[in-house]
């Protein structure tokens, strides 16, 4: 989707250039929730103003959820046939194989990033709080969040040590 | 007051939902499922296979017909402005704040430690759609569509909406 946009904004339109389109997309990744959304009412403001942030989002929004209305407004009103019912009880094992497989994409990414063994530890202990003690999975990921923030700046330490040693040398 | 439960149950999910579009699904079934019952497990992955087949991201498309089918076209409102009015005003109000942190190894770390607590969620939602399909289908179709599934998705990349269609007709010819 994002270099669907770039081509519309960048190349096309011409509203903004290479480098503040990606340092919009950064921008936007720095902060929760899906980045199209986000990088369309941005975009959109910064073209026209307060007006131009609502047409873009209802662009990106407002069709695909109109689409998904009516078909599963179709969908249930044949609900008491019975091969309607099949259909649902048949969507579900093929649900069932996308979350897996996003399952493994999530566990690959965490692997490439974290390594296996801090993976498995912090997913356990997730699993732990969240289904054996019934805390809410929003407050676990808040308390993640929260100490990611909190971590002292790794960048910072290194220009600390390269300091140091600069004087003790 | 419903239109506040809408607003909390896509606002927590959505102001959490770092790692990756996707991370924000079993975040959104644990409130519409399990909070707050408004959905079945079997009517959530309809939604959630829908959803799939079509366009734009997963948490708009969710978001405005979750709160359609909960409060109308009001609840639509209430529910896709949760979704993206928190963080679209953070990033229009802090926009040279947040220029500064973009590259920050901190925000980097917020995506990557989040994705272990993503994965069990994902797992776990898995997990409780296979006991759905076993319930109402049985074992023996849950495993052959699954199996259909698993081949088609990771093994040849066909695009999401035909392996839905398979799943439907799948169900409509053998399980109605």
């Amino acid at each position: 989707m994002i270099p669907l946009v770039h081509q519309e904004v960048v190349k096309r339109h011409e509203w903004m250039d290479d480098d503040a389109f990606a340092d919009v997309l950064a921008i936007g990744n720095t902060l929760p929730g899906p980045i199209a959304s986000k990088m369309a009412g941005y975009i959109g403001f910064r073209v026209a103003g307060t007006f131009g942030a609502i047409i873009a989002l209802i662009a990106v929004i407002v069709p695909v959820i109109f689409a998904m209305i009516a078909l599963l407004g179709i969908y249930s009103r044949y609900g008491d046939q019975r091969w309607v019912q099949g259909m649902g009880q048949g969507i579900v094992p093929v649900v069932m194989v996308m979350m897996a497989q996003l399952t493994l994409d999530f566990f690959n990414k965490s692997r490439a990033g974290l390594g296996i063994i801090a993976t498995l530890i912090m997913g356990v202990i997730a699993g732990g709080l969240i289904y054996g003690l019934g805390i809410h999975p929003g407050l676990v990921i808040g308390a993640i969040l929260v100490a990611a923030l909190l971590r002292p700046d790794p960048d910072a330490k290194r220009r600390r040590a390269d300091v140091n040693k600069e004087t003790t040398r | 007051m419903i239109y506040w439960q809408l607003f909390l149950a896509f606002f927590v999910p959505n102001i959490v939902g770092y790692g990756g579009g996707p991370a924000i699904i079993p975040l959104i079934e644990n409130e519409v499922v399990g909070n707050y019952g408004w959905m079945t497990h079997q009517v959530f992955a309809e939604t959630l296979a829908l959803g799939n087949a079509l366009p734009s991201p997963i948490a708009t498309k969710m978001a405005g017909y979750i709160g359609y089918d909960v409060a109308g076209a009001s609840g639509a409102m209430v529910a896709v402005l949760a979704t993206v009015g928190p963080s679209l005003l953070l990033m229009l109000a802090a926009l040279g704040t947040l220029y500064r942190y973009r590259n920050s190894i901190k925000v980097k770390s917020m995506s990557q430690w989040v994705r272990p607590v993503v994965m069990v969620l994902m797992a776990y939602l898995t997990w409780s759609f296979l006991r759905e399909g076993m319930a109402s289908s049985g074992l023996i179709h849950t495993l052959i569509i699954g199996a259909v599934a698993f081949g088609l998705l990771l093994k040849t990349r066909v695009h999401p909406a035909l392996v839905v269609c398979f799943g439907l007709g799948y169900g409509a010819l053998l399980l109605g």
